[in-house]
């Protein structure tokens, strides 16, 4: 049983870093139709953002680590908005591959950037929030598990409100759904793909934080794996839904967590890709997703 | 108010229209009547910058408009409500109405404006909490009009108000709109299959084929023109 609940914990926190990355990709997929490749080195920049600051906000206290934290969500909000800007933006209007194929290009511009201007080697990511373990019977709950399950609830919480209380965006609902349409009622569709890959970076950079902490290793090719499994997550919550994403992430982290407790431990990076398999081949539409003719 | 010169549109290697001119005076109900593929929709695509025009140009309150994005033209005062409606069918009838208002920031004014759409089309503010997409067709038309109405224009563009709703509510909605014509002082041009009716509220009319204007006069006279009874008036 205390196993069960010590995994339950671990998974869940896992859980709740694929789905602040599966957020960005629903997102974008929402408004361009179109899987943002790019969107993992987007998460392995936030960690890397974090890591730079860190030594001049102060780690090891709840206040710095939130200001760390902000300035790593504001750095990727503003190298998501800039992919946008210089990648995806010019090919407004060709077809889904070619705008795809870019994110791959982009994607792996940005891990060799990265290499070049971080180094290859993997780095120690410092303790920014307050370090403590706490023992509820058998169970060990550390502190940073704590942060990160409540950081993702509180920026989930945040996403709500933005997505279904402010003009900005319940207009990027609207583009989502019918972007011919929005553009008629005067809205910019541009400015508003802009806002969507700055809310979707930001959340990705969050990510790169946290996991930063729960895995305390960062080298520039770190977002890859957890990108792909957030991808995942995505397709099965139902991509284009943001609850769905949030879902899937969860599940993706909870299955992952458990299987690395049984014997099967080793097939854990699999099991993902299983779960993506399955869902294609069964439910295309993902776990809340309708399913719906694309239009022509 | 609107004056269309020589306009060309083409998808591709097909061209939609050849050299469409048309005008349409302040206050005035203005009908565009054609078979299918003649290129109505077209037309209003092009005067609410959905689609570049190849050659001509467009003037809007005597400004050159030839070009400018959809989006900007909302903004000059032109709404144009959309070929099926075009709901936004994931927000509550509420939320659409608002992002009609999406450019307005004055909150009393937008307030006065739904007010005043809630009074034009009571069943929407019954409505106001469901999502767009529950709506039956006519209260979705009820609610693509109430929504361009929210933009405070000027000028309006409706493309085929009365496809597949009930013959009840289209009697409805086109009283509605020859009193957001008279009431509201909001010129209109209209795009109807149903030429009968559409006939019946505007003062003018243009016959539209195969991309080309082929006749232009009053809506009484065309009413009387054998050649548009027999094409478009069923005899």
């Amino acid at each position: 049983m205390s196993e069960f609940l010590q995994q339950l914990l671990n998974g869940i926190s896992m859980g709740a870093i694929y789905a602040l990355i599966a957020l960005g990709y629903t997102m974008v997929y929402g408004v361009l139709r179109f899987i943002n490749f790019a969107h993992s080195d987007v998460f392995m920049v936030g960690s890397f953002a974090a890591f730079h600051v860190a030594p001049r906000l102060g780690s090891g206290a709840v206040a710095g680590g939130m200001a760390i934290l902000c300035v790593a969500m504001a750095a990727s909000a503003l190298l998501g908005m800039a992919i946008e800007k210089l990648a995806y933006k010019p090919l407004r209007g060709r077809s889904t591959l070619t705008v795809l194929i870019t994110a791959i290009g982009v994607s792996l511009l940005l891990q060799n950037v990265g290499q070049k201007v971080f180094g290859a080697e993997p780095k120690a990511f410092p303790a920014i929030f307050p370090s403590r373990t706490f023992h509820l019977g058998t169970v060990v709950v550390n502190s940073t598990q704590l942060v990160t399950i409540a950081t993702t609830l509180l920026l989930l919480a945040a996403l709500h409100v933005v997505v279904h209380h402010t003009r900005v965006g319940i207009a990027m609902r609207a583009v989502s759904f019918n972007a011919t349409a929005a553009s008629l009622v005067g809205i910019n569709n541009d400015r508003i793909i802009s806002f969507t890959f700055a809310l979707g970076s930001a959340l990705a950079g969050a990510g790169g934080v946290l996991y930063a902490l729960n895995y305390p290793s960062i080298d520039p090719l770190m977002g890859t794996l957890p990108g792909l499994k957030a991808f995942v997550a995505a397709v099965l919550g139902g991509i284009g839904n943001l609850a769905g994403a949030a879902l899937g992430g969860l599940v993706i982290g909870l299955v992952e967590t458990f299987v690395s407790g049984t014997r099967l431990s080793t097939y854990r990076d699999a099991i993902a890709f299983g779960i993506l398999i399955a869902i294609l081949l069964f439910r295309p539409a993902g776990l809340l997703g309708r399913d719906r003719v694309e239009k022509v | 108010m609107l004056e269309v010169q020589d306009i060309s549109v083409g998808y591709g290697a097909i061209a939609a229209l050849h050299g469409v001119s048309l005008r349409v005076g302040a206050g005035e109900i203005v009908t565009l009547i054609g078979g299918n593929g003649a290129g109505k929709t077209t037309t209003l695509r092009a005067v609410s910058g959905l689609v570049k025009p190849r050659s001509g140009r467009i003037l809007f309150d005597g400004r050159d408009i030839t070009g400018w994005p959809a989006h900007r033209l909302v903004a000059a005062g032109l709404a144009h409500v959309p070929e099926g409606r075009m709901v936004f069918a994931n927000l509550t009838v509420l939320e659409n109405l608002r992002m009609g208002a999406y450019l307005r920031r004055d909150r009393a004014e937008v307030n006065r404006s739904l007010g005043h759409v809630y009074r034009v089309f009571p069943r929407l503010e019954e409505r106001q909490a469901q999502p767009a997409g529950t709506l039956s067709g006519g209260e979705q038309q009820m609610l693509a009009i109430g929504r361009a109405l929210m933009s405070k224009p000027r000028f309006l563009m409706l493309d085929e108000p009365s496809l597949g709703i009930a013959p009840l509510l289209v009697k409805s909605i086109f009283e509605r709109i020859v009193e957001i014509n008279r009431d509201d002082g909001i010129t209109i041009l209209l795009v109807e299959q149903n030429a009968n009716l559409a006939l019946r509220v505007s003062g003018r009319g243009y016959v539209l084929e195969t991309g080309r204007i082929t006749l232009a006069d009053t809506a009484a006279a065309l009413q009387d023109n054998p050649q548009v009874r027999g094409a478009y008036l069923g005899g």
